[in-house]
């Protein structure tokens, strides 16, 4: 093993077809036209020194290093900013250029630290590199004269430190934090020597300023000026291994850089299909909690939650639970046992959780987090397209000219996503940037940030996206929008003449749901023709679509507007649900849910069923099995008795805390299989450890179905991978399962699921990755579906009748509580909060407009008390015109805030999904905690207590 | 808040088909039911349904009702099949 080198062409790739043939030191290439010199330099084998050049970014010609000489032109020119031509000359090392580099580095070096035997960049530094390349030896000048030396070391942000005397103020921090990650917090202050680059203004240090933390500054510099704190403590690594991260649905590709089997850094991969060599705030550094005092690393079991947990060992564990779930199912059926899998944890392990259920169980109560966020689109795009996946790649954006934002906020949720789509948004000289429509009841970022502002903002009253999908159509439909050639050739035409006739009446029109919507007919027309007639036009989603009592209808009518404008089926368009976990679409994709096999293939088709049968020697249940809100039903009313939840927090994450606390209550066995004692813990009574994504093998599927390989870098903390513990647990049960590795699980999935039929790991190591389908007709993957028919045959139209939500407000409760998350931290928060992360956000706040809090008397930093129909909880108010009068909003990052106390149990009509969009709430003025978050928090100590090991004789 | 959270479900989905074509809108109920409703909903709603307990029912779910499938043995309660292998 060895540490992977990129290699940095210099400036990116020009995409122009038409190529050129020039020569480079007598050496003939031939490139598009519009590459750099520099770029066909390296193209030919040959790396003409540089300093502000990188390819992440565009050509900015300041360090004088890359001069090259042209024949027949005078001077010489920067090889960056100089694009090629047919039958050029160029000469990369003339006497001539040997001596302006070396006085140019001379220059440089006379102003830095010469520390480099104890710099933490040593052996990764390109101005060393590059002081060697050009033979320096001496500095002419000396080191006395003024310099920017001995300044001040900012080390505010909690994983990278700037060290300005480093400097040599390049702006490849500048450039990236613009281009790359658009956020534009740097800049260089000052003028000529003076010149100094600053977080933001100069009041500002790293942490203060708008700084994301991203780390494509800290990725760009070229020096130890802005340096990872993890290199600075444990050195330069020596091995790296190619993996993806297991956070969001984008699942960005990273290089692990190691130093034998410790994590040094995450350093993003150029060739990441998803990412394109950019990372997040998460994915870069927040990787602590993977080390983390809390990870429990050894099996525990005790007899009910009230009790102390007692270590053991996993053989003792495993009779334990296999005891326990014989027992359950002699006494109380074979439905009383389930499964919930993680969609956190890799395609294999999930597929091995919902074989566990349904051919060792011997029922189909397998469902998993999905139910919580995505379910709706499973549904809706399935009843519309025929498959429930988003319809293209991340790269389609580039060609998109509307972005509808509906119900996501991908600065947040998706930050690396959203840096592509703000790349796209800001468009590049003589090539203007797409039109940008967001649909969000609040003022998220994407609505104005630096150089973006949405064109159309419709700030919807939450809970009526259906009214307003609804009332976009009717514009369509009305004013001849349709593409009408498109609809006829590729969907049921007499459906979409029934759907035409319904959106077109007079209640669905902008007008008639003003009301409804409170947002202005006009706005909603403008915004309908633009995206109706703006070009491509690609829509994005999130989980304010899908978490609704209407959230399949949604995903309906987002369909119907797709198909009735023509944007499906080629690269800029589309319909693009934001995954919200690393694998959701694979744990989807993997049989997650209690009606579906691998595939999407309902359970009742005999001749799926078939197929496993045959393969795993049983008898497969054909009726569908209980979706997890329904098991805490059944668990309530006595019927269901034992769940095996893996990698899921459950009792925070789900709605309505009290009545999923009440059915984990009830339970006789609840095996909480994770990293931590999370709050679910607090009513298991078996504990079984689980590996982080570092310490195993397996696949993700990202939100665009792209299968990525997640790589081991060390062994199990915890003994086992995770499907390793699922195995172990079949065994027990008395399943003959004996895989001896992820790859041959694969190869299972890809035997029995159509859909992955030409999947192996040899091929993800050849391609690094594919998107499914891919199978015979789509040997290499699919990185855009529905290309000439769809995958159901015709598109299908759909009636999207607005229904309002039973949760009401009123004058008990007055105000609408929508809830969401923030860059810094993720979903229930057990990894990130055990990050450095926290500084950025250790707490949950309660945004509120100013309107709202002065009715109340609530300041800014206060603690209010929060109450909906369903309970109560505390929490500080955070006073901004982000919301909107009427409407407030949290995250739902801590457990000690419980928003899922106040969310309801009201769901969506279609697949259960929670509203946790909608609740309706009153806010007063409170001292701190309530009773219940007291009485929490003493229940979660006393359930996390560890009974000491008994003393040997 | 305790309200009859399977009624209510059931008419959830039958509001969804009231803008379905006629003909086609107990039907739609029925399918779903069938589709996603794990054998003990359906038998407490044909509880419901047997023992005239059809007060607050969307007359679609009660249309629906000759086409939802009766669960042969409710899976959630009884002895289990001894044949099965997975009890082994």
């Amino acid at each position: 093993m060895s540490l992977i080198r990129e290699i940095d062409y210099g400036t990116p790739a020009s995409k122009a077809e038409k190529t050129v043939t020039l020569t480079i030191d007598g050496v003939e290439v031939t490139v598009p036209e519009g590459t750099s010199l520099m770029r066909a330099a390296m193209d030919a084998g040959v790396q003409v020194p540089k300093l502000c050049a990188t390819d992440m970014m565009d050509a900015f010609g300041s360090c004088r290093l890359c001069v090259v000489e042209v024949e027949g032109r005078n001077g010489t020119p920067a090889s960056c900013t100089t694009p090629v031509a047919a039958g050029m000359k160029v000469s990369t090392q003339t006497e001539r250029l040997k001596a302006i580099r070396k006085g140019v580095m001379e220059l440089y070096i006379s102003d830095h630290p010469l520390d480099c035997l104890t710099c933490a960049a040593n052996g990764d530094c390109e101005l060393q590199d590059m002081a060697g390349a050009v033979g320096l030896r001496e500095v002419r000048y000396g080191y006395d004269g003024e310099n920017h030396l001995g300044k001040e070391k900012d080390v505010s942000n909690p994983y990278f430190q700037f060290d300005p005397s480093k400097c040599i103020v390049c702006s490849r921090c500048v450039r990236a934090c613009n281009e790359v990650q658009g956020t534009f917090a740097l800049t260089v202050e000052g003028r000529g020597f003076d010149s100094i680059i600053s977080a933001g203004t100069s009041f500002d240090d790293f942490f203060s300023s708008d700084c994301v933390s991203c780390g494509a500054c800290v990725q760009a510099c070229p020096t130890a000026t802005l340096e990872e704190k993890s290199v600075i403590e444990i050195g330069t690594p020596e091995h790296s291994v190619v993996t993806t991260c297991a956070y969001c649905g984008v699942g960005c590709s990273f290089k692990a850089e190691m130093r034998g089997e410790e994590l040094v850094r995450m350093v993003p991969y150029k060739d990441g299909k998803a990412n394109r060599g950019h990372s997040c705030v998460k994915g870069r550094f927040a990787l602590g909690y993977a080390t983390h005092k809390d990870r429990i690393l050894g099996p525990m079991i005790r007899d009910h939650y009230t009790q102390p947990w007692k270590e053991v060992s996993w053989e003792e564990a495993l009779s334990f639970t296999a005891a326990k779930i014989n027992d359950i199912q002699a006494k109380y059926g074979k439905g009383a046992m389930g499964g919930i899998s993680s969609s956190r944890c890799t395609n294999e392990e999930v597929y091995l959780v919902q074989k566990l259920v349904r051919a060792g169980f011997g029922n189909n109560n397998i469902d998993t987090c999905a139910r919580v966020c995505h379910s709706p689109t499973g549904y809706g795009l399935n009843s519309t397209f025929g498959t429930s996946a988003g319809t293209q790649d991340f790269d389609s954006v580039e060609d998109t000219d509307v972005i509808l934002v509906i119900g996501a906020n991908p600065t947040d949720g998706h930050p690396v996503f959203a840096s592509r789509m703000k790349k796209r948004l800001r468009g590049k000289p003589g090539e203007p940037g797409a039109k940008l429509i967001v649909i969000d009841p609040r003022r998220i970022d994407l609505v104005k940030t630096p150089h973006v502002k949405a064109d159309h903002h419709l700030a919807l009253t939450p809970g009526t996206n259906v009214a307003m999908l609804t009332a976009l159509a009717h514009v369509i439909v009305t004013e001849g929008l349709v593409n009408e050639s498109f609809v006829r050739e590729r969907c049921e035409w007499d459906e979409f003449q029934e759907w035409a006739a319904f959106v077109a009446e007079d209640r669905h029109s902008p007008e008639a749901v003003e009301a409804i919507t409170g947002v202005p007919a006009e706005d909603v027309r403008k915004a309908a023709r633009l995206y109706a007639t703006g070009g491509n036009g690609a829509i994005y989603y999130g989980l304010g679509v899908t978490e609704h009592s209407q959230g399949s209808t949604s995903v309906i009518a987002i369909a119907n507007l797709a198909m009735a404008t023509g944007n499906i089926g080629r690269r800029g368009v589309g319909v693009n649900p934001l995954r919200g976990q690393n694998n959701v679409q694979g744990s989807c994709d993997m049989g997650s849910f209690p009606h579906e096999l691998p595939g999407y293939r309902h359970i009742s088709t005999d001749a799926v069923r078939e197929t496993f049968e045959e393969l795993w020697g049983v008898t497969i249940d054909k009726e569908p099995g209980l979706r997890i809100p329904n098991m805490f039903d059944a668990a309530v009313e006595g019927t269901f008795k034992g769940l095996y939840c893996q990698g899921e927090d459950i009792l925070q994450s789900d709605p309505d805390t009290k009545h999923v606390s009440a059915g984990l209550a009830a339970l006789e066995l609840l095996i909480v299989h994770d990293l931590f004692l999370n709050e679910t813990a607090n009513y298991a009574n078996v504990f079984l450890p689980g590996s982080t994504f570092l310490e195993k093998n397996g696949t993700f599927t990202n939100a665009e179905r792209r299968i990525n390989r997640v790589r081991k870098v060390m062994a199990p903390k915890n003994g086992y991978e995770d499907w390793q513990v699922t195995q172990m647990l079949a065994q027990a049960i008395g399943m003959d399962m004996n895989y001896s590795h992820p790859s041959e699980i694969m190869a299972e999935i890809s035997a029995t699921t159509p859909s992955f039929a030409n999947v192996t790991y040899d091929l993800l190591e050849e391609k690094g990755s594919v998107q499914w389908p891919c199978n015979e007709a789509h040997p290499e993957g699919s990185p855009i579906m529905h290309v000439d028919t769809f995958m159901r045959g015709k598109g299908k139209f759909i009636m999207t009748e607005y229904v309002a939500t039973d949760e009401r407000t009123g004058p008990r409760f007055p105000l609408l509580l929508t809830t969401g998350r923030i860059l810094s931290q993720y979903n229930v928060g057990a990894q990130t909060r055990r990050t450095g992360n926290v500084v950025w956000h250790d707490e949950d706040l309660l945004e509120i407009h100013p309107h709202d809090a002065e009715q109340r008397g609530v300041r800014d930093g206060d603690w209010v008390k929060l109450q909906s129909r369903a309970g109560e909880t505390s929490i500080k108010a955070k006073i901004t015109d982000r919301v909107a009068p009427g409407v407030v909003y949290t995250t739902f990052h801590h457990p000690m805030t419980q928003a899922n106390v106040i969310t309801t149990d009201f769901s969506d009509w279609a697949t259960n999904c929670p509203e946790y969009k909608v609740t309706a709430v009153q806010i007063s003025p409170s001292n701190g905690p309530t009773e219940w978050q007291d009485d929490y928090r003493e229940l979660a100590m006393e359930s996390r207590r560890i009974a000491p090991a008994e003393a040997a004789e | 808040m305790e309200r009859d959270k399977l009624v209510y479900m059931a008419n959830q989905i039958a509001k969804f088909f009231e803008s379905a074509k006629e003909g086609a809108r107990s039907k739609g109920v029925a399918d779903h039911i069938n589709k996603f409703w794990e054998p003990r909903m359906r038998s407490q709603l044909f509880e419901r349904v047997d023992g005239g307990r059809t007060e607050g029912m969307h007359e679609l779910v009660l249309e629906a009702m000759d086409s939802i499938r009766r669960p042969e043995a409710p899976t959630g309660s009884g002895a289990p099949n001894q044949n099965d292998p997975s009890l082994a």
